[in-house]
């Protein structure tokens, strides 16, 4: 029943796709240290407490600021070093990863003739190169290329995870897996999964953005006071004050990652769109599930560990699509709930596959 | 109190009272998957009071148990439909008026918009060839004089937008009604079924049976089936592929005075589906036949389902015979004399090792491991028990006295010290099934279709405005431009300015040079237009908070 060799190659093709995101990851990296934005950003700083201005006129009402201009950070300049080519080698190396990754599935699913996402392992491939795929249509359609590196941590981490302490042997599906609904089911789900882990990342990004430039507006705001004053009382031991006030003005991590991220209005559309996206097919996953588990256990909802944690992940994201249009909920507030979506995400994949037992026992890891 | 109803009605209405409640409901749904649930899986909760003598009680009187079915969860639910309905009624009645009153006023100041332009100038043009160029593009149009002479369009599209919002909406409800339903009228129960048996559909036929609210259960759609054959297959390590039933079955009256006649293959994932009722393949055993001739001759042989203990098909059960060993010539019962037998059936006895489990699924080499008891089997007590164990305190009594054990293989005998023979005649799998009827689900999956329909439209349909003021002066004719999009603002400042260079080519305007430093919008002075698109979205909350 189980092809061995192409089993072999199969997972001989998640290592390769391992290390291709792996080197991906350096090149990104090195495009985010050393790139163009880097120079961008260290111009814009001057810049930002402006463009704060125009951004918080929109808080008010939902999406109004989207129209103003976009922000000069986030264009790319047209000074690109070398970094640049890293960054192309970095998108050449997630594509080869990518098309490793879906050797690697196919392969297993050759291996044991059947749709390659049976077990928890399988699963979370699955996620991960819907993943990267989300993240390659992102990088190629907005100025984000740079920040490839924080969605294939994620990924890599994820990766490897399921090859080791998650991996299970090829093999074929128990009879009540073996449906039509469950594969439209598991492969929307997993597409799902991939894009709400890009939207994730876009989200815990936002945050440390929108705070980076909370405190260069802080520092703006001290800077014109202090000139104010300085001109008003015209006396020349004011300068020793704002220069103490200026050795306070270090950044933290992560708020050092600020300066090289795309503006917060940025980041939240990004974010909303992402989620737009992928919150449709999670419920059509969710919906494709309940379809099976009618035909596999005669009803289609019975609250079950695994179900009542989908609804939990969905009835989250929903509230974040609505937090979006709701009075001073928009911004930070909205993208907390993002951060919860995702966190209840992982505790259904985690959680609930291996500690508690349900019907959905389809993990493989014994 | 008008007054306050009305506050309370707004705050139940409003979007942040919604938010609110659905976290609460993603808050109030986690015990259900952290806690054993009782209607799922009840040996669950009973072990749940084993492990945690001193917290399964708390969990229990706040309902952790029954989560799904408590009253602080159904509070919430309600409330949000509560809140769901009433925002309904206000938004549909605004999303009508909107449609027939077509796109507002165009604002007075256009470079109040998020989008504006200063288009051109001509020395004459009208406005109704605007109005065409917006038309072309699917604009829903309205032209208006003002005052001093001036002609304002205004436009609006992407009304599929709101739609499609109240359409997810509404069907959200119609799959809450159709939950309802299901809980009211429909009814499940479970059974076994042994190959060359027929079972009916009543309730004495069922191991277990949950009938909804308003189901009367003497009263279930009639229909037969009959078991014929029960195929298992299985991997090399032992894990099962698929299982197969071939049954036969009759639905309607005439089922219970006649055999049943039509033909179906029974699987994991395909039911066979009748008009008011389902039948589900659930799992599968082995019923090892087991022929005692007692002392008096008197032959008892019957196929008693074991049940399966590991994926080997290792399965246990018991065969009770109360009437063993009683002298037919006499009237009275010897009690003591009575005849039960455990046994562990293996479809494949190990090859070598104790013969208790079993080494593979399959029904290579099958033996069962026979314990014989005679004596007071306590089944004369009244007292209901499993059919699956003997009453062990019979046994720790010494009223009921082990005889000893012996592995038996098919035709296999065993001669016990009164003379009685007990025989492995050999197996006939059984299948257990669910039988259940749910008339709201074709309503919930309508209403989950159409909640996935709405969903795509609100998200992915723009609302947009589009205003164009022509105003003469010194007797050329200037025309001044205006828009906003309530999201994918991106998208829609490349759709204005295209739209803006249509306009220019098509009426062959003069365009002025913009002033690059026109004032940034605030949303405090936002023209009404502005607010009444964003009204929509939200209108018990808009413009209170
Ligand atoms: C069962 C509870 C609810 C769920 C699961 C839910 C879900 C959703 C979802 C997924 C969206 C975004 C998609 C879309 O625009 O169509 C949405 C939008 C919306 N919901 Fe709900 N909703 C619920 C209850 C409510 C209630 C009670 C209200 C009334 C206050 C409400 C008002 C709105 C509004 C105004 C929008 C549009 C927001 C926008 O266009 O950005 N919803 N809802």
């Amino acid at each position: 029943m189980t092809n061995t060799e192409l089993a072999e190659l199969s997972d001989t093709l998640l290592i390769t796709a391992i290390g291709a995101y792996a080197v991906a990851m350096v090149g990104y990296t090195v495009e985010y240290a050393f790139g163009a934005k880097g120079a961008v950003a260290s111009r814009v700083k001057a810049q930002l407490p402006k463009q704060r201005a125009l951004a918080t006129v929109g808080g008010g009402t939902p999406d109004t600021s989207a129209d103003v201009p976009t922000p000069p950070a986030e264009e790319p300049s047209a000074k690109r070093g070398k970094s640049a080519r890293f960054g192309v080698f970095a998108i050449i190396a997630t594509i080869v990863g990518a098309l490793a990754q879906v050797a690697c599935l196919t392969t297993r699913g050759l291996s044991t003739d059947r749709v390659p996402w049976g077990n928890m392992y399988e699963f979370i491939s699955a996620v991960c190169l819907a993943g990267v795929v989300a993240w390659l249509v992102l990088a190629f359609t907005k100025p984000v290329r740079h920040l490839g590196m924080f969605v294939l941590l994620p990924v890599v981490l994820l990766l490897g995870l399921a090859g080791t302490v998650l991996y299970a042997e090829a093999a074929p599906l128990m009879p009540a897996l073996n449906s039509f609904w469950l594969k439209i089911h598991v492969s929307t789900a997993a597409l799902a999964s991939g894009v709400f882990l890009t939207g994730f990342v876009t989200a815990a990004l936002y945050l440390i953005r929108e705070r980076y430039e909370r405190r260069i507006e802080e520092w703006a705001v001290q800077d014109a006071k202090a000139a104010v004053s300085g001109m008003a009382e015209n006396s020349a031991d004011d300068s020793d004050e704002s220069e103490d006030a200026d050795t306070s003005r270090e950044l933290r991590f992560p708020l050092t990652l600020g300066p090289r991220l795309p503006s917060s209005e940025t980041l939240e559309r990004l974010t909303f769109r992402i989620h737009a996206l992928a919150f449709p097919i999670w419920t059509f996953a969710i919906v494709a599930g309940a379809i099976w588990a009618e035909a596999a256990w005669t009803r289609y909802w019975g609250w079950d560990p695994k179900e009542t944690w989908a609804f939990i992940s969905w009835v989250i994201y929903a509230a974040y699509l609505h937090a979006r249009s709701t009075n001073g909920w928009r911004g930070a507030k909205s993208m907390m709930i993002v951060l919860a979506g995702w966190a209840s995400m992982m505790v259904n994949l985690f959680v609930i596959n291996l500690v508690t037992s349900g019907l959905h026992s389809y993990s493989g890891v014994s | 109190m008008k007054k306050d109803l009305r506050r309370a009605w707004n705050v139940i209405t409003s979007m942040r009272t919604a938010l609110v409640l659905l976290f609460l409901l993603a808050i109030a749904a986690t015990p259900g998957a952290m806690f054993p649930q009782r209607s799922l899986n009840p040996e669950k909760v009973t072990q749940y009071y084993k492990d945690h003598p001193d917290l399964a009680p708390i969990v229990d009187k706040m309902s952790g148990f029954e989560v799904f079915s408590s009253p602080w969860f159904a509070a919430i639910y309600l409330l949000l439909f509560l809140s769901l309905l009433g925002c309904l009624s206000t938004r549909i009645p605004v999303y009508f008026r909107a449609i027939v009153k077509g796109p507002p006023k165009a604002p007075k100041k256009l470079d109040r918009l998020p989008a504006h332009a200063t288009v051109g100038t001509a020395p004459a043009i009208k406005a109704e060839d605007i109005a065409t160029i917006l038309r072309k593009g699917r604009w829903r149009v309205r032209m208006r004089e003002e005052d001093n002479g001036t002609t304002t369009i205004s436009a609006e599209k992407g009304y599929l937008r709101e739609t499609g919002n109240l359409v997810f909406h509404l069907s959200l409800v119609a799959v809450l009604i159709g939950i309802a339903v299901g809980a009211l009228y429909g009814w499940s129960g479970g059974m076994l079924v042994t190959e060359g048996s027929t079972v009916c559909n009543t309730v004495q036929a069922y191991d277990q049976f949950t009938p909804g609210k308003f189901v009367k259960p003497t009263s279930l759609p009639p229909f037969c089936v009959k078991l014929d054959d029960f195929r298992a297959t299985f991997a090399d390590n032992g894990q099962p592929l698929s299982y197969e039933a071939d049954i036969k079955y009759r639905a309607g009256d005439d089922s219970v005075t006649q055999d049943p006649n039509t033909s179906f293959n029974l699987e994991v994932n395909k039911p066979l589906r009748m008009d008011d009722a389902g039948f589900y393949l659930i799992n599968h055993g082995f019923a090892p036949i087991i022929r005692y001739t007692d002392r008096y001759g008197t032959v008892f042989e019957s196929p008693t389902p074991f049940l399966p203990q590991d994926g080997a098909l290792t399965s246990e059960g018991v065969v009770v015979l109360p009437d063993a060993n009683q002298d037919p010539a006499s009237t009275e019962r010897a009690r003591d004399q009575q005849m039960a037998f455990e046994g562990i059936y293996m479809p494949t006895v190990p090859e070598s090792g104790p013969a208790i489990r079993s080494a593979r699924p399959e029904r290579n080499d099958e033996g069962v491991m026979v314990l014989a008891y005679r004596g007071d089997t306590g089944l004369n007590t009244g007292i209901p028990r499993s059919v699956y164990t003997l009453d062990q305190n019979q046994v720790d009594k010494g009223a009921l006295k082990p005889l000893g054990s012996k592995l038996l293989r098919p035709n296999e005998k065993w001669t016990l010290d009164d003379g009685s023979v007990v025989e492995f005649v050999g197996t006939v799998e059984w299948m257990s099934v669910n039988v259940a009827h749910d008339p709201g689900q074709l309503i919930a999956l309508g209403g989950a279709a159409g909640m996935i329909s709405g969903l795509m439209v609100s998200l992915f349909i723009r609302r947009r405005r589009f205003f164009a003021r022509i105003t003469t002066a010194d007797g050329n004719v200037l025309v001044t431009t205006g828009g906003l999009a309530r999201t994918g603002s991106e998208a829609f400042s490349r759709e204005f300015a295209a739209l803006n260079k249509k306009i220019v080519e098509r009426l062959d305007l003069t365009p002025v040079q913009e002033d690059p430093e026109s004032s940034p919008v605030k949303t405090k002075d936002l023209p009404d237009a502005m607010q009444e698109i964003t009204d929509v979205r939200a209108p018990a909350s808009a413009g209170k908070e």
